[in-house]
């Protein structure tokens, strides 16, 4: 068999130019369905990795998935609001543990500001439990205190006490529209998570009031800058709205009743939501699309397949006289079947190798630029099993491809004897 | 005596429907004799080798090549007779374009260990003296791509090739019809010198009656085949 192995090899370094086009159409398939796959694995699992132990997530009636959107990924925004004495009742439920409201709708250059309470950094989980840390400062303290996320921090240069300035709505810096009268500072930095907590800036719930002090029409009254910051720490700041609850419950086993409690509250409606429901919901909008995409990534590989088959084929011809050379040396039928399925099985076997490392090498590169646009880090992409099953499968399937032409020529070496009539 | 390498008694071959190509009463060759057989193109001699070589099976008679009968035995035992105590010279295009040219020489020893245990513990050793006896003694030549050879050069490898892990019966089908005189009489006598030194049968094809002089013993197909030429 090894005596066959390095035949096929040079057979296949003889023929480098139309061998290695047919590796890099295989390489390309393979890399086109790995990527497919990974895409869609690694964005559920750095989504699913966003969010733990939080139970419940309480908003005004919207979309389930449009809720949680806002609220953990920071896409999109919220149409309503819930007022305080609602969450004060859902905080004060004896099945509630705990419940952190949020308020989101300004920002900083482009980075969404949340208005939270210091509850949040105790209670907000991600990546199966973990806690958020502080890398280096404190939680706010003061009324214009900003915790910023990792990214945030490395990717404006702030330190601690760097000061920053927001702005109204979530645009990027629109001048003219911002909260320039009324200037936080840096007080603490978090440590990195791979999640949308690392674009966020994170202030006090009174402070989101204090800043929108004079906007209570909805847009900024002419006025508002005249009232002095100093005058402002004196106002009652407690908010009046926020914009999702996060509630962690006492007994896990109350989930279901606590929110149907919640959805049929009979005050102000509003809607509550399981993270992981919410997004398997999500997972089955975008499944459709998935398993499109994963469909004729599949066949792009049967292509890629074909391909290996019509360039043995077409190179059998050309190669009748070798293949009576082969039989006049000593070569049994078996031997040429075996060197053109061989032939057929390396070559599948490359083009996977390759379509793996081109995935990796993709993935690696455009990883940071992913986690960038939306917050998410994609699940941590060393090669896995999938990439030894595909691998083992391509090659697998290349072999039993490498029959048809295997065959050909063994019939055919068979009937031409030692000459070949041409 | 030992027996005779080749024995053939009442052979018929026809190709699939075809008219017959081949009938001949009786054909034999003995252990170390060198013999000349000379055939036309047309006249069926690449058919007579192919049955020789256990490629091809007769319709009716008798073929035995060194002791065994090739119309009884299954193909992997004539497969494998052919591997282990024959060497096989063609007209041209003898080599492996993808191999070199010590690679070709070692071709046969690939398939078959009767062989590569007959060329001995360094079979590129066993390899370089042969083609050095057959007048390629150039070290450069050896790992050079056997498409840069010339025709003469080529066909030289190819007997190195035959002869590599001694086996007992060599045949060529026309090996000199692609070089000029003085090569071909070159060619055949080294190739002779080397048949009678690892003391193997040569069985040598050609149109070209001339060279009958160089071999132990000369026979004529035509002679010989009453199924004449075939149109």
């Amino acid at each position: 068999m090894t005596a066959l192995f390095s035949l096929a090899w040079a057979s296949l370094l003889n023929r480098k130019g139309s061998v290695i086009l047919t590796i890099v159409a295989v390489a390309l398939s393979v890399a086109l369905f790995l990527g497919v796959e990974k895409a869609r694995s690694g964005a559920r699992e750095g989504f699913e990795n966003t969010i733990s132990g939080t139970d419940l997530i309480v908003g005004a009636p919207t979309g389930t998935v449009n809720l949680l959107l806002y609220s953990v990924f920071r896409m999109g925004s919220a149409t309503a609001e819930v007022s305080w004495p609602t969450y004060r009742q859902i905080a004060e439920r004896p099945d509630v543990a705990w419940a952190v409201p949020i308020a989101l709708g300004d920002s900083h250059r482009g980075y969404r500001v949340m208005g939270t309470s210091t509850d949040y950094f105790e209670h907000y989980k991600y990546g199966g439990g973990q806690p958020l840390e502080l890398a280096e400062g404190a939680i706010f303290d003061d009324l214009f205190d900003a915790v910023i996320g990792a990214d945030v921090a490395r990717e404006l240069g702030y330190e601690i006490g760097t000061p920053l300035v927001l702005t109204h709505g979530i645009g990027a810096a629109d001048l003219g529209s911002g909260h320039e009268n009324r200037p936080f500072r840096v007080s603490g930095i978090l440590k990195s998570t791979g999640t949308p907590v690392d674009r966020t800036v994170h202030v006090s719930l009174e402070a989101i009031t204090a800043i929108h002090v004079g906007w209570e029409t909805g847009a900024k009254n002419p006025l508002a800058d005249s009232i002095p910051t100093e005058m402002i720490r004196s106002f009652d700041l407690t908010p009046k709205t926020v914009t999702a609850i996060f509630v962690g419950l006492e007994r896990k086993g109350t989930i279901l009743t606590t929110r149907r409690q919640i959805n049929t509250n009979r005050g102000e409606p509003l809607m509550a939501i399981i993270p992981g429901e919410a997004l398997r919901e999500l997972w089955g909008v975008t499944s459709i699309a998935e398993r499109a995409l994963l469909a004729v990534s599949g066949f792009v590989i049967a292509v890629g397949l074909v391909s290996i088959l019509t360039s043995i084929l077409t190179s059998l011809n050309e190669r009748r006289r070798e293949m009576s050379i082969l039989r006049a040396t000593g070569a049994r039928p078996g031997h040429i079947f075996s060197l053109l399925v061989l032939e057929s099985g390396l070559i599948g076997f490359m083009g996977a190798l390759i379509g793996i490392v081109i995935v990796h090498g993709m993935f690696a590169a455009i990883a940071p630029m992913l986690q960038a646009r939306y917050g998410v880090a994609f699940g941590a992409g060393g090669p896995g099993l999938l990439d030894l099953y595909v691998l083992g499968a391509v090659t697998l399937a290349s072999l039993v491809i490498g029959a048809v032409p295997a065959v050909a020529a063994m019939r055919r070496s068979l009937a031409d004897g030692l000459s070949v009539r041409l | 005596m030992a027996d005779p390498v080749i024995d053939i008694e009442g052979l018929r071959f026809a190709w699939k429907s075809g008219p017959q190509v081949l009938d001949i009463d009786a054909f034999r060759v003995e252990a170390g004799e060198r013999v000349f057989l000379r055939g036309p193109s047309g006249s069926g001699k690449s058919t007579l080798l192919g049955l020789i070589a256990g490629v091809l099976q007769p319709q009716a008679g008798r073929i035995s090549v060194l002791g065994q009968d090739m119309n009884k035995l299954p193909a992997p035992r004539r497969d494998r007779l052919r591997a282990d105590r024959m060497g096989v010279i063609f007209q041209m295009f003898n080599l492996v374009p993808y191999l070199s040219v010590t690679g070709n020489v070692l071709l046969p020893l690939r398939f078959s260990p009767a062989r590569r245990k007959a060329a001995g513990n360094d079979p590129q050793a066993e390899a370089r003296r042969l083609l050095a006896r057959l007048g390629l003694q150039d070290e450069s030549l050896l790992e050079r791509r056997v498409s840069d050879l010339s025709v003469g050069q080529q066909q030289r490898v190819a007997a190195a090739r035959a002869l590599i892990g001694s086996p007992s019966l060599v045949i060529a089908d026309e090996p000199t019809s692609a070089l000029d005189a003085d090569a071909r009489d070159r060619f055949i006598n080294l190739l002779s010198e080397e048949v009678e030194r690892s003391g193997a049968s040569l069985l040598f094809v050609s149109h070209d009656a001339s060279l009958a002089g160089l071999f132990t013993r000369a026979a004529d197909l035509t002679v010989m085949n009453r199924a004449g030429a075939p149109a």
